[in-house]
């Protein structure tokens, strides 16, 4: 089975933003695999291990990409894509982004297509199924359970709390939901084999992808953080009157209840 | 300039989501005084239709099929398509709910359109419209702007207040009927795991609970507050983690993320990833036996106790409070 992963490179969950000039300030951040992206990844190696074939990590991004990369190939994927935009492409939003993948894998011939439901940056969650449409292939999106047998897929997705059972065949993209799996930690061999699969790198001008067709239709205008939260007030005094307090100021204060 | 917008509404169980008015209101705000048009799709939907014209649609279409019973990206797609063709808005508005999340992608891709997802706010009005969304799980806000074609937006629900219900107002129904074929998705079964009636990311209560919650059976207070409150329960990842409830109620950045008007954390301490799914809600309530637990910081209002000593009397005070109103 021939088997794609597209995986986002995000900060850390533990990161502070910082916001200066109107952007998100990275330097010094951690970043990591989206942590949606991992049930992916670990999906994809299962369904690899069972049914044979190759599974291929894709990121779209800069150089620094790469790390996630051999993460991803250390956990097991096979080989690694990285569509380099770095020099070409100055703003980029989900039609930008779906629309430079999906010429990636046009003649790819995928069977199945892993990607995480979100992002936990930009949290759109649009490339994949946008991917999908582009491609010409059917999407379920956010899966708890997958099952393929020969074409027939079954699959459990999540449906705000509630679980849908559903049959579709392949070739087929699914996004990933919390629940999947428990994904792997890369072992130490797995890091040093990592090493040595391939990593493939490629630009707009390999997939004859002008930049004014991916030119974004959407515009960040700014970035501000929240505003502070006054410190709160913690109720005092005996516990029962604490209670009687705090309906009170629900009701009559915050006017909540 | 005045603009067309269309507006998928959104049934469940035989009703209408909240968010399909937030939508209206929305598509009002971006029309500038134009025309709103809300779409309904399902197998029998026409009785729902004559809501939409009190909260302020100015048109409604139905398109209802037997392949629109159960929602699939397939079967909605096509019927949406076939309407957006015959009514060229210039603006569409989904709710930013599973199916929304689900569906607008597709739409937006097959129409070569951008997409701006999970609008909390909207600032200005027609050609002026700035859509204000969380990125960084709330950490920070982006400011959107459609550059140019459609301007597709989907809303997150319990942000955008729905326009006061008018009984008076009653929009033009008509029906279309679109050829659906070829459905790739067979939907066999679905399994409702959700807490009875509200939805929790559409609730205006939600009281969550932590690893202080201790155990399965240490959810039954929460969930009796969030009864009495008509409200909905939800956890953070560390009592998910614990096997305390289903992962369907986690709150935070992997989870969901809510926005209600009273958010009640009970026996939860406050990690930055659960904040993540949390800290935007209108007033926040901590109750946790360590004063020094991070949720104070964000908290509006705090009690420092166990919680099932307070829940209880939460419980009793909230309901001696329903008699008296």
């Amino acid at each position: 089975m021939n088997i794609y992963v597209l995986v986002k490179r995000t900060f850390d969950t533990e990161e502070k933003i910082v916001v200066s000039g109107g952007k998100i300030q990275e330097d010094g951040a951690e970043f990591i695999i989206n942590p949606y992206d991992e049930y992916a990844i670990e999906e994809a190696i299962q369904v690899r291990d069972a049914q044979g074939g190759e599974v291929t990590v894709l990121t779209m991004g800069g150089e620094d990409a790469e790390k996630q990369l051999r993460t991803a190939l250390a956990m097991g994927a096979d080989k690694a894509v990285l569509i380099n935009i770095e020099d070409d492409v100055e703003e980029l939003d989900q039609f930008t982004a779906a629309h430079i993948i999906s010429e990636y894998l046009k003649d790819k011939n995928p069977d199945l297509i892993l990607a995480g439901n979100v992002a936990i940056d930009g949290g759109s969650g649009q490339v994949g199924p946008r991917v999908a449409e582009s491609l010409g292939i059917n999407y379920v999106t956010t899966i708890t359970n997958l099952e393929i047998d020969g074409t027939t897929v079954t699959i459990k997705r999540d449906v705000e709390g509630d679980t849908e059972v559903l049959e579709t065949s392949l070739p087929l993209l699914v996004t990933a939901q919390q629940g999947l799996n428990e994904p792997r930690y890369p072992s130490l061999p797995g890091i040093m084999k990592a090493k040595k699969k391939p990593l493939e790198e490629v630009e707009l001008d390999d997939l004859d992808i002008d930049e004014d067709d991916v030119e974004a239709k959407t515009e960040t205008i700014e970035i501000y953080l929240p505003p502070k939260k006054e410190a709160g007030k913690v109720l005092e005094g005996d516990l029962a009157d604490q209670v009687k307090e705090l309906v009170h100021l629900l009701h009559s204060e915050a006017k909540v209840v | 300039m005045s603009k067309k917008v269309l507006v998928l509404g959104e049934a469940r169980e035989g009703a209408l989501r909240n968010v399909s008015y937030e939508a209206i209101a929305a598509a009002k705000q971006i029309s500038s005084g134009g025309e709103v048009v809300s779409v309904l799709l399902g197998d029998s939907v026409g009785e729902l239709a004559n809501e939409l014209g009190k909260y302020g649609a100015d048109r409604v279409i139905t398109v209802e099929h037997p392949h629109l019973k159960q929602y699939t990206s397939d079967g909605y797609g096509q019927a949406l398509l076939a309407v957006i063709e015959q009514e060229n808005p210039e603006a569409i508005v989904f709710g930013h709910t599973a199916l929304g999340k689900d569906l607008s992608p597709k739409i937006a891709s097959k129409l070569q359109i951008g997409l701006v997802s999970d609008v909390t706010s909207i600032e200005g009005e027609g050609d002026a419209a700035v859509f204000i969304r969380p990125i960084y799980s709330g950490k920070a806000f982006e400011k959107v702007k459609v550059k140019d074609g459609i301007e597709f937006i989907t809303i997150r629900p319990n942000n955008i207040a729905p326009l006061a219900k008018d009984d008076s107002k009653s929009a033009e129904v008509s029906s279309m009927s679109v050829d659906i074929t070829n459905l790739r998705t067979i939907i066999k079964e679905v399994v409702r795991k959700s807490t009875e009636g509200v939805d929790l990311s559409e609730a205006k209560v939600v009281i969550a609970g932590g690893r202080g919650v201790k155990s399965e059976e240490g959810f039954a207070p929460l969930k009796e507050l969030a009864d009495v409150l008509g409200g909905a329960v939800g956890a953070s990842r560390g009592a998910c983690d614990a096997d305390y409830c289903d992962y369907s109620l986690q709150i935070g950045q992997t989870g969901k993320v809510v926005t209600p008007d009273l958010y009640i954390a009970a026996g939860i301490s406050g990690a930055i990833q659960h904040l993540a799914g949390m800290s935007n809600s209108k007033i926040i309530v901590a109750i946790n036996k360590d004063p020094e637990a991070n949720i104070f910081k964000v908290a509006d209002y705090g009690i420092v106790g166990d919680l099932f000593e307070v829940i209880p009397m939460l419980i009793e005070e909230f309901k001696k409070l329903k008699v008296n109103a």
